[in-house]
């Protein structure tokens, strides 16, 4: 019961804790994938753009670039936008060619690529130079306000197994008051009184960490198959990571040490209570 | 072995358990306390055994100022003196052998010796043939003998007993009693709270009177140091 209690206390923060890891996994694929978008000026012909394509090529900081011509552009635009009777209408082709750009990994932080699509937006051939990161860096915001609940959510959980398993630890005492009397009356220190406790606290929350454990495995074995189909339409390589060894190491010691800590207090409390006066 | 200099037992609330006490029992006295209910027998037996502390004076027992004494301390003195109750304060969930092991188990003592000591102990009492009985199956006179068994089984100097006899018929009690003279000749210092005055008469013993907390009466005779010394 009190295991079980425990149990589910610890597997929500630690859930929603993995929950965000994996969030932030993936949105830190995003982030690897940034690109910068030069659209060039309609009058530049496609010799030199593909110049610039190949100046840009050799610089340190860039790790490829593409070329899409006009006719690829619209090509593009009337598959996805399904404005594609509107395009017929044109007499001329209105889009402009694009040059994408992908950093390299160290030029890949929004700072320094935000730094990058300035300096080439500054050249002669390119209209305009566009980073889309914006909404990337608001998600990133939103996970880490996510993440500071997490802890603040983990922190009262915690506080809740602590009082749960002292007492717990306090109904066990009631239940063995007259053995403890005799004990003391015999002359038994407060480590011998305390030892049986710890361990009934120490079994409590290694149950209750592993139970927990359980929660979170099942959970994920439930969320596999839909994350699987979502990120297969999507076309992504992502894999919900599991709980991992450090993590199960975690959230066991975590179990332990609350329950260890809170037959610690509860036998204290009595120890206290019952000094001669 | 046990001295009281001007020891008083105030409770919260204001009521005296004993007040002004001056005592002084040699080791290897055997003392009986008498006095009606309520006149501090038990006050002054708890303040020996430190379950109580006086709120002035100072008890001493074996050198030791028990005032001083600090709480880590108080289980190591509990080692050395023993209790005996009256209504025996077994474990009803252990066996005999488990109750009279306590003393022994807690202070750490290997388990061959422990068997060996509980043994001598139960032989002592009688009832090394029941120590894998549980105390329920046991008479009220035989849960007694459990109890001071328990008492003696880590041989402390001091024993201490609070109307170990309250519930017995006079032929147990005097078992009882004959069985503290036997701990006393080996050199236990014995204090043995009672209303038994039949009994301690025929004892001819030290005897103490308590009357509403104050010490009235002391024989103080037929007291000579037993040769063999614990």
């Amino acid at each position: 019961m009190t295991a079980g209690v425990i149990g589910i206390s610890l597997a929500l923060p630690g859930g929603l804790h993995l929950l965000l890891n994996n969030i932030q996994t993936l949105s830190g694929g995003w982030d690897a994938s940034a690109t910068i978008s030069l659209y060039m000026r309609q009058d530049s012909t496609e010799a030199q753009v593909n110049a610039v394509a190949g100046q840009l090529s050799s610089r340190r900081d860039i790790l490829n670039t593409r070329v899409i011509s006009r006719d690829q552009a619209l090509d593009e635009f009337r598959r996805l936008s399904g404005f594609a009777e509107v395009l017929e209408t044109l007499d001329d082709n209105p889009l402009p060619m694009v040059l994408v750009v992908q950093p390299t990994a160290s030029a890949s932080s929004p700072e320094a690529a935000q730094a990058l699509a300035n300096e080439l937006g500054a050249f002669p051939e390119v209209d305009f130079s566009q980073l889309d990161l914006q909404w990337l860096q608001r998600f990133q915001a939103i996970t880490a306000i996510a993440g500071r609940m997490v802890w603040v959510l983990a922190a009262l959980l915690c506080l809740a197994v602590l009082l749960i398993v002292v007492n717990t630890i306090r109904l066990e005492i009631q239940n063995r008051r007259a053995e403890i009397e005799i004990t003391q009356l015999v002359g038994a220190t407060d480590a011998f009184i305390r030892r049986p406790f710890i361990y009934i606290g120490f079994w409590y929350g290694l149950i209750g960490g592993t139970i927990g454990w359980l929660l979170i495995a099942v959970s994920l074995l439930l969320l596999e198959a839909p994350v699987a189909r979502l990120t297969g339409l999507y076309n992504s390589g992502f894999q919900l990571s599991g709980m991992g060894l450090q993590n199960t190491a975690i959230l066991l010691g975590c179990g332990v040490l609350l329950g260890i800590g809170g037959s610690w207090i509860a036998v204290g409390r009595h120890l206290s209570s019952g000094e001669p006066t | 072995m046990i001295s009281f200099e001007n020891v008083s037992k105030r409770y919260p609330g204001g009521h005296e358990g004993v007040s002004g006490i001056d005592l002084h029992v040699e080791s290897g006295e055997m003392v009986f306390l008498t006095g009606h209910s309520g006149a501090g027998k038990s006050t002054m037996l708890r303040l020996v055994a430190l379950l109580e502390r006086s709120t002035r004076g100072q008890v001493r027992v074996g050198g030791r100022n028990l005032s001083r004494l600090s709480r880590r301390l108080i289980p190591y003195h509990r080692r050395e003196v023993g209790m005996i109750f009256q209504d025996h304060r077994l474990l009803h969930d252990r066996t005999i052998f488990d109750n009279v092991a306590m003393p022994l188990i807690v202070a750490g003592l290997s388990h061959g010796e422990v068997g060996r000591r509980v043994r001598a102990a139960l032989d002592k009492v009688g009832l090394l043939q029941r120590e894998r009985d549980y105390p329920v199956t046991l008479s009220g006179g035989e849960q007694q003998r459990v109890g001071i068994a328990r008492a003696v089984v880590s041989r402390p100097p001091v024993v201490l007993a609070d109307e170990p006899t309250g519930n017995l018929d006079p032929e147990l009690s005097r078992e009882i009693f004959t069985l503290f003279e036997q701990f006393n000749q080996v050199g236990v210092t014995l204090l043995i709270a009672t209303h038994d005055l039949d009994l301690v008469k025929r004892m001819n013993r030290r005897t103490l009177v308590l009357k509403q907390g104050r010490l009235v009466g002391d024989n103080h005779r037929d007291f000579s140091p037993p040769l063999a010394r614990h």
